[in-house]
């Protein structure tokens, strides 16, 4: 009952908050407006997200998404800095590929928009079981460290969280 | 204080547009499709944040109101950036790039443009 009621509760909290966000004022009124869509939106979509999935440790959740930042902060900076002051003709990009450990749907599409959103890669796509995640390289002159990098800075940690 | 406090935000506000300026120089200067991906997807978030924190921070600490509609503004542009990017770049492969161009899968199915991906137990039944 409780199941059916809430299919993903995570997904119902965080309806609330961005509902409170968006009228960008907290009362009583917006917070049960929140917490109905918060219960209702996930009960009608729950049939086409059947699994739920598992987010383990709310503090390794925490310190990925500070790391990531920080690696987007960087990235921006790299990338600009390669924009700017690189010929063209200079610019190593590579097609690399990373083969996956992760299984499940939600956490490769997270390491997917991580590597794109960080240091001069974006993930272009899978293969057709899942197995490995094609990632195109801006500037590197090292494909092998980036696919390490990749492997044992955001998958590992992921690993942790969705198991 | 009040000085501080404008120069803060402006300093915000400068790095945002120098930001943005630089992502739209790369969409002119790199070369083909796929790299051109990467100005926009990058330069542009440290961009948009920039704009964001600093209209947070002038509501804050001049208006003394507390705007928090900048975080929902950070977190679209995080789901929707790489998915959009996603696409262009699938897109552009499907049309320009062929298989034997493209490092191997190092599994056993090819990439999905090109490759069926295995039949499931349940399409069998």
């Amino acid at each position: 009952m409780l199941k059916r009621l809430f299919p993903h509760p995570v997904l119902s909290i965080v309806l609330t908050l961005v509902w409170l966000a968006l009228v960008n004022k907290v009362t009583v009124g917006n917070l049960i407006l929140g917490g109905v869509l918060g219960v209702f939106v996930p009960m009608f979509t729950g049939p086409y997200w059947p699994r739920r999935a598992k987010v383990g440790g709310p503090f390794r959740v925490i310190e990925y998404l500070l790391i990531v930042l920080w690696d987007i902060l960087v990235a921006n900076v790299e990338v600009a800095l390669i924009v700017m002051f690189k010929r063209n003709e200079n610019i190593r990009s590579h097609w690399i590929t990373v083969p996956l450990e992760l299984t499940s749907p939600e956490a490769i599409t997270v390491l997917a928009g991580t590597i794109t959103m960080t240091p001069g890669t974006v993930s272009t796509m899978l293969a057709a079981d899942g197995g490995s995640i094609l990632v195109h390289c801006l500037h590197t002159d090292d494909p092998d460290e980036v696919r390490d990098t990749i492997k044992s800075r955001y998958e590992w940690r992921l690993k942790e969280i969705f198991q | 204080m009040t000085v501080a406090i404008e120069a803060l935000i402006s300093f915000f506000l400068v790095v945002a547009g120098l930001f943005g300026l630089v992502g739209s120089f790369g969409l002119i200067k790199l070369e083909n499709t796929i790299q051109r991906l990467h100005a926009p997807t990058k330069a542009t978030t440290v961009g948009v944040g920039g704009v964001l924190i600093a209209s947070m921070l002038y509501f804050l600490l001049v208006k003394g109101s507390v705007s928090f509609h900048e975080l929902l503004i950070t977190l679209f542009l995080f789901l929707t950036a790489p998915i959009s990017a996603n696409f262009i770049a699938k897109t552009y492969i499907q049309g320009n790039i062929r298989a034997h161009e493209l490092p191997g899968t190092e599994c056993d199915y090819g990439w999905s443009v090109y490759d069926d991906p295995p039949k499931r137990i349940e399409d069998e039944e």
